[in-house]
Order: structure tokens, then sequence, then C-alpha cells
């Protein structure tokens, strides 16, 4: 008999709410955090909005003596992990420290950390390159610094799979509490609005450059032009249900399924991978089409991929078979932290018994989805993420209620 | 000619800058022959302040300045050591 | 599918001093090291000014055009090993179901060398902190997220299965084979082309370990740069490569007359909660990873016939794998020979773990255990068998390669041969 693996505890860090509770009373009634960049003038740049996470005061959550040493995003993610773990009612320090992982995903690091640095470098000099940099910008440095802040031994690990690694992240934490492990910290917190990082995302050509909030990201809509992009995203604790129930937890979900597929190589006319990718997290899940009663879409927002993943929705569930969602349009695409929070989202919609709304969307009638614009009440008990990465990266996963 | 004295106001200066503070430990108490280790400051914190202080006084300071056991004191005499030096070359 | 049991089937290996797995071995069994004066760019300004660097031309080793303009040279050299590990494997991809291979690559700092040079443009040379997109290169996202490494070795062998990034600093390579042996044997996949690539020799790189003293300072006798487990060792030296594996459920292997170099046997990684960079000198989390690996292997301490170390040539690391190995292996630590190959060929970050895998599934095959290069000085903390400067014969059925990294990962993988009696 396969362990089961629960979700117990969230942290949540998104431009629209800090924090599990305002992030749920934003989410449930459509409140966007995307607005005009404020850390850095964007007038000069083509795409100038973002999802920006307002009146983040690190030195209020982490003592002083981390500071220097760590980018935004990963003081946003301790943060997170802090909360998800006081959320689950956890002290690190009163569990084996072996029986304990860090499994998150990243994709692109600490970049602000490493525009300061390589700015240090190019204008003053080497000597300027501070002691950190050797770590802050490096992608496993939120799995680092989380495991040392609570003393977690366990298995850890870090993955890349630009926005797909967000689940990939979740299902190797599964996988190391199926061999084991008790309980293992998961989930992504990405930020990389810098300059820098704003050049680099621009030059993957996916995002909106519309100046209006309410117009920017558009998934599935006819005037889809691309994502605002974001940061944030969710840490999450997950446990053995057996150690759940033995300590008493609250249980939000249980982590059913998962499959990950990578697209065809460019240009092959291949059908791309996600159809494959929800079809494996449902068997692995053991659970019919029929079941899921909501998705959390990848929503990118530009056009042929917004088809491809209509098309795979089809495929699975028929024309409008299934409430879709994307909570997304309220935060931006927040890269690998945006599946976490999507997870985080759902298991919360279930405790709820309502579907969060995906904004500003006047869904086009080709793609012929059941797209949730208004919230909708409704009784979840089995729920399908999906997240997708720039080079083909598919990702599918299955929650289900407890 | 680089007359300037390196104090351990400096020092706590570059220390917070470059690496804050332990909460537990108040850095305005009589620290200067406390070890590091005692004020919660790791090799990291370390280099990173010596770093920060090769570059604001123009000095370079030996590898072993930082060898266990060093203190505020140890780490002032050898800035205003390699100060001196300095200033005797201008 | 409990029992599905993995094994190495397709070697390829880019490494300073030895592109090609043949070259590689040649280079390591002799003892020759690869280290020499950066050539890259300029290194005056640095405290560590070698480097073991690869002369590497990529249109030689068959990329296009535009393969070269669009990757980084990490990226390329994943992809040149994944294309010459599935050559050496004999497979025929083309008859698997595409969606039942696939692609784990690890790296611990993605397209570094990419992005530094691209910053200098766009900042025009840091002068500005509003960087101008005019400047950058059109594929400069996939500089930024490092996943398209695995992305690019997909296309390359037509893999549409699981694929990601690991990227758990410098164990990377030892957890990137071990996370797609794990999904082999769950049955997510049948074939993994695994293994990871980094090319960090660039100046923000040597810049961030000047800062922190971790790169030697032996700038004037550079083929004698990298001491590892030698008394006078006083820092690694900087590296660069890539090693990818074909991975392959055993049975399917067997099946179709494969060559089989050695069964991933066991894996595990666990972490130190101490210190970013720095490790506690018992050993302790290291030593927990190796136990747990040889309990996967279901193998006692004694099976093991060689150590394959990290061996990096700090101070500290050398002394905490020693602390690791005796107290994971007991006696058996003080009978077994200790190796580290980055005497030879420099730490390649992300890249140097299936590097060390590599070397370990080629002593397998030789019957050679490759020497410590550059150890003539004993360090009384350093005592066991760390096979100082020439190569030796033993018959070799099962490898410990470990690795530790910064974020305090710190990595174990057994290989052994797959008709042991065990299993």
């Amino acid at each position: 008999m396969t362990v089961k693996t629960v979700v117990t505890g969230l942290g949540v860090a998104s431009p629209n709410g800090l924090g599990t509770a305002d992030f749920w009373a934003a989410t449930r009634s459509g409140k966007s955090g995307i607005g005009r960049i404020t850390r850095f003038d964007p007038a000069g740049y083509p795409a100038r909005l973002a999802g920006e996470i307002p009146g983040f005061a690190a030195e209020q959550y982490l003592p002083s003596r981390l500071l220097p040493q760590t980018d935004r995003m990963t003081r946003l993610a301790l943060v997170a992990a802090d909360w998800a773990l006081e959320d689950a009612g956890v002290r690190p320090g009163e569990l084996p420290e072996f029986d304990m992982g860090v499994v998150t995903a990243s994709s692109s690091g600490g970049f602000e950390f490493g525009q300061g640095e390589l700015q240090a470098l190019w204008s003053k000099g080497s000597q300027y390159v501070s002691a950190y940099q050797s770590f802050a910008w490096f992608y496993a440095v939120n799995s680092g610094q989380i495991s040392i802040r609570n003393g977690m031994k366990g298995p850890s690990s870090v993955v890349v799979s630009d926005q797909a690694g967000g689940l990939d992240a979740v299902a190797q934490a599964r996988r190391q509490i199926r061999r084991g492990t008790g309980l293992v910290v998961s989930g992504a917190v990405d930020a990389s609005i810098c300059p820098w990082g704003w050049v680099a995302q621009l030059a993957g050509d996916r995002l909106s450059t519309s100046d209006e909030p309410t117009q920017a990201y558009l998934p599935f809509d006819s005037a889809a032009r691309g994502h605002v992009p974001g940061e944030g995203g969710a840490i999450l604790i997950l446990e053995s249900e057996q150690v759940a129930r033995e300590r008493g937890a609250r249980i939000y979900g249980e982590i059913a399924g998962y499959g990950a597929t990578m697209d065809p190589r460019p240009g092959s006319g291949a059908e791309p991978g996600l159809r494959r990718a929800i079809e494996l997290a449902l068997r692995d899940a053991g659970a019919e089409p029929g079941e899921v009663d909501v998705v959390f879409a990848d929503a990118a927002a530009v056009p042929e991929l917004d088809r491809a993943e209509a098309d795979a929705l089809r495929a699975v569930f028929g024309p409008r078979g299934v409430p879709v969602t994307a909570p997304k349009t309220m935060t931006g695409r927040l890269y690998s932290g945006a599946a976490p929070l999507d997870l985080a989202t759902a298991v919360l919609s279930m405790a709820a018994g309502l579907i969060p709304p995906t904004v500003n969307v006047d869904p086009a009638p080709g793609y012929d989805l059941d797209l949730v614009v208004d919230r909708r009440t409704a009784d979840i008990r089995t729920a399908l993420v999906l997240a997708r990465g720039a080079g083909g990266f598919n990702s599918a996963l299955v929650v289900r209620a407890a | 000619m680089d007359t300037r004295q390196f104090t351990i106001t400096d020092l706590k200066r570059i220390l917070l800058e470059g690496a804050g503070a332990d909460e537990a430990v108040d850095l305005d108490g009589d620290i200067l022959d406390l070890a590091f280790d005692e004020l919660g400051y790791e090799s990291l914190a370390l280099l990173e302040t010596t770093g920060r202080i090769e570059r604001e006084y123009g000095i370079s300071l030996d590898d072993d300045t930082l060898l266990d056991g060093a203190t505020p004191r140890s780490i002032i005499a050898a800035v205003n050591s390699r100060l001196s030096v300095a200033a005797d070359a201008a | 599918m409990s029992g599905r049991r993995v094994v190495i089937t397709g070697i390829e290996v880019l490494a300073p001093g030895g592109v090609g797995a043949a070259n590689f071995w040649d280079l390591i069994s002799s003892g020759r090291t690869a280290t020499r004066g950066i050539t890259f760019f300029d290194p005056a300004p640095f405290r560590s000014r070698v480097a073991a660097e690869i002369d590497f031309d990529p249109e030689a080793h068959g990329l296009g055009p535009q393969e070269i303009r669009r990757m980084d040279r990490a990226a390329q050299f994943a992809v040149v090993a994944a294309r010459g590990a599935v050559a050496d494997s004999g497979i025929d991809l083309a008859a698997h179901d595409p969606y039942r291979v696939g692609v784990t690559i690890g790296s611990a700092v993605g397209a570094t060398m990419g992005l530094d040079q691209e910053y200098r443009v766009v900042s025009d040379g840091g002068r500005l902190h509003l960087v101008d997109h005019e400047y950058a290169v059109p594929h400069l996202y996939d500089y930024l997220v490092p996943s398209s490494f695995a992305a690019e070795v997909a296309w390359t062998v037509g893999a549409q299965g699981p694929g990601t990034v690991v990227s758990t600093g410098c164990t990377s390579g030892i957890d990137s084979v071990g996370y797609a042996a794990d999904l082999i044997r769950e049955g997510s996949a049948d074939v993994m082309i695994a293994g990871s690539s980094d090319a960090p020799i660039s100046p923000i790189t040597l810049a961030c370990f000047d800062a922190i003293k971790a790169t030697t300072p032996r700038d004037d006798d550079p083929p004698r740069a990298s001491r590892p487990f030698d008394g006078t060792r006083n820092g690694f030296v900087l590296g660069e490569g890539s090693a990818v594996f074909v991975l392959e459920e055993l049975e399917s292997a067997r099946r179709r007359g494969a060559h089989i170099y050695a069964e991933v046997a066991g894996y595990a990684t666990r972490s130190n909660a101490y210190h970013m960079t720095g490790l506690r000198l018992d050993g302790a989390e290291m030593a927990e990873a190796i136990r747990v690996a040889l309990d996967e292997a279901r193998m006692n301490p004694e099976e093991i016939d060689y150590i394959n170390a990290h061996g990096s040539g700090t101070k500290q690391n050398d002394r905490h794998e020693t602390a690791a190995f005796k107290r994971s292996l007991g006696d058996h630590a003080y009978r077994t020979p200790v190796s580290s190959i980055k005497s030879m060929v420099g730490h390649s970050l992300g890249a140097i773990g299936s590097i060390e895998i590599a070397a370990s599934a080629l002593a397998m095959e030789h019957g050679v255990v490759p020497p410590t290069a550059n150890l003539h000085t004993p360090d009384p903390e350093c005592d066991l068998d760390y096979v100082p400067l020439e190569a030796r014969e033993r018959r070799i059925d099962a490898v410990l390669s470990v690795g530790s990294g910064f974020g305090g990962f710190q990595s174990a993988v057994v290989l052994a041969r797959p008709e042991r009696s065990a299993a």
C-alpha cells in the first residue's frame, strides 16, 4: 500500500495577498495585484506591468544576520516557510532532523541579488563582489536556507523546469515521503522583478505590453497578448497521511496524482505533451476525468499556447466538460511559484466550496472551455493543477479533498 | 599620507552593513575581546566584513587575520597595522 | 513497479584535458592534470587565476550554427554529451515511446557564462542600472532559466517523458542521476538521458569564489594547483564540463543485449542544515547519505571496493569527507582506496558529480582505480589510502561516489555490477 501524501500547511506570498488569509480574501473576490512596476522605473521598457508584492518588510520577520545574504525571493520563501510550518502546527525542533526534507523549485534563482553583484563586478571591480554571491543567486538557495533555518537534514532537492517546476518539486517531495521521510517542505517562490531580470524576461517574447492592468493578461481571450510576470508563490508542508493523522493535523488535501511530459521539438508538428501529462496524472490518481471538479489552468495568454491547453482539456474532458479557472490573472505568472500557489488555491477552494474567478477575461468561444469568469460555488473533491514551462515542460497534478 | 585610524565604531558599522547582528548579542557592550563566533558571526560573515574593510580602506589583509579565535581587537589591530604601512609608504 | 533496477548503458564525458569518454579515461588513469592559467579572459585582477579549461570547438562536435548561437556553453556541453551517450549505448530511441524517455540535467550555476557576458553588454560595462533591452540577445530567456538545458537535450534525442534540471549546487551531478534512477524505478520512464553540465569559468564566478577564498591562489604552478588530501592544499581549482548517461531498466537493457557499465544500485541525499558554505567536521550528514545509499543497494560497507571522493582540495572539505567515510564505513574506510579526480580535472561545480560517476563506472570497466594527482605531503587529519599519483589495478565490483555542495547538500551514489548476488 503506497503511502499517501497530504498537505497540512500553507504559506503564501502573493501580489494580491501576503499570508494565506489576505490572499484568499482577495482571490475569492477577484481582487488583482497587478499594477505598474514600482521597484524600478519601467518607462523605458516595452512591458511595464507586474504583479509585485506590496509591503513586504523582511526585517519584521527575519533576523538581520540573514538579510545581507539573501535575495528578495529567498526572504519571501523563508517567511512563507515559517508561516506554512506554523499553519501546520509543526515545530521543527521537536522532530527528528533527518525526517524532514526541503524540495523547492526555482526558475531564475536570486536574480536581483545577482544584478547587484554583476554591477559591482563590471563597474567597480572583482574585489567588490560579495562573499554571499557564491550562493545567494544560485537556484538551490531557497532549499538550502530553509533547511538551515529549520534544522531539516532529510532528503532535499531543487528542480528547475521553468513554470512547470513548481509541480515537479511537489512530486519529488511526494516521492521522498513515499520512501519514508515524514515531512517535506515544498513549493516555490520566485521573484526577478529587477531591470536585469526584466530584460531577460522580455527576451522570452511572451510579455504583455499593455499599460492597463485589467487588459494586460487575458488568457483564453481573443485579445490575449502575452502575460504579466509576478513575484511570489507558496510554500507547502507535505506529510505522510499517517504521520499527519497521528498528530491530529488539519489535512487540506491529498497529492493524489502527477504526470510530466515534454513537448516535441519545436516545428515537428506533433501534438504537444500536455494532454498526455493530464492523462498520466489522472491515471496516477486512479481518477476518471469525470471526477475532476475544477482545473487550475496554466493560462499562458499566448494564443497558440492557449489553443494547445484548450485542445488538451477538450480532448480529456470534452467540450466545456469541466470548470476551468485561472486565478493567476490576479497575480501575473509567478514562474516556479505559480503552480504551488495554484495548489494552495485549490485546497482553499475545496474548503470554501468556491471556485475563484478568472478576472478580466472574455472567453474566446472557439476554445469551448467552461471558463469560470465569475466565482462559482461548487462542491470540490478533486482538482487538477496544470503548469507549463518555456522549452516545452508540461506538468499536471491531481489534488483530492482529504 | 593616510592617517586614518580604524576603530570599534568603524568595525561595528561594517559588521552591521555586511552581516547584520545576532539578536542575542549587544554590539554596544564590551565586545573587544570576545571571539566572533561568540558574537554570532561565522566565517562567511567575517569574509564579507574583511572584504568590505579592504575595499573601503584600500588595504589587503592577510588570510590568517581570520584564523580561529579572531576578536574585534585582533581585527582592529590588523587593520591599523596595514593602515600605518600604507601611511609610511605614502 | 517495485523491483525495477537501473543500469548505465551509455557514457559520454566532456572534461578538461579529455573530451570524449576515452580521452577522459586516458587522462585520469595516467594521473595527468588539466589545470592551466586561465585563457578565457584576462585573469589578472583575480586572486585565483588558474582553472581546468576545455578546448572545445562546438562545430567540430556536430553543433549547427543556430544551436551554437542560441545555447550557452554549458548547454552546448550537455547536448554534445547526450548525443555521445546515446551513440555509446547503441540504443535506438526511435523504437521507444518518446513519452517513456525522460531527461534530467544537473547544473549548479546554469548559464552563468552567458549571463555574465550579456549583463556586461546590456549594462554597458556595469554603467547602467536600467539595463538596455535593445542590446539583449534573443535567447537571453534561456540563460535566465536553465531548464533550457533539459529542453535542448530532449529535443536532440527526441525525448518527451519527464524532464527537468536538478540544481543542488555541487551535488547536482549526483542528484540528477539519482532523480533519473528513481523515475525509472517507480515506472515513470524506461530510459533516462541523465547527467549534468556546468561552464562556470567566468569573471563573476571567479570573483565570488575569491571573496570566500574557496579557490586556490596557487597561481604560479597550475598543474600542481589542485591538491586534494595533501597537507599543503589551500582551495579548489575551478573546472568545467559535462557527463551524460543513458540509464535503462535492467531487463530491457539485457533484452536488447546492451553493454552494461554498472547498476545505479543506491542513492541518497541529506543536508547538513548548518551553513550555506561551511561544513561541520564530523561529516555526520554525508555519512548518513552513504548509509542510506548502501541500504538502498542492500550492500554492506565491506563490499565497497573504491571510493570516488568529492575531494575538492579545500582545507575543510577533505577533513569533513574523511570523517564521513570513517563514520559510515568503519574500519573498512582504512582498507578502501579513495581518490579525487578533481586533482586532475578540477571542480566543475554541478557537472563534477556526473563526471565522477563516469570515472567510477569506467574504473569498474577497466579494473583500475584512478589516482589522486599532486598528493605528496600527507595530512595527519586525512589518513586514508588516497591512491597518490599513480593509478592502481584492482577488480572493482562496487564504487561509492559522493559529493558535497553549497546549501548543505550531501549526496552519495553506489554503483555495482548488476550480477552481484544481493538485490
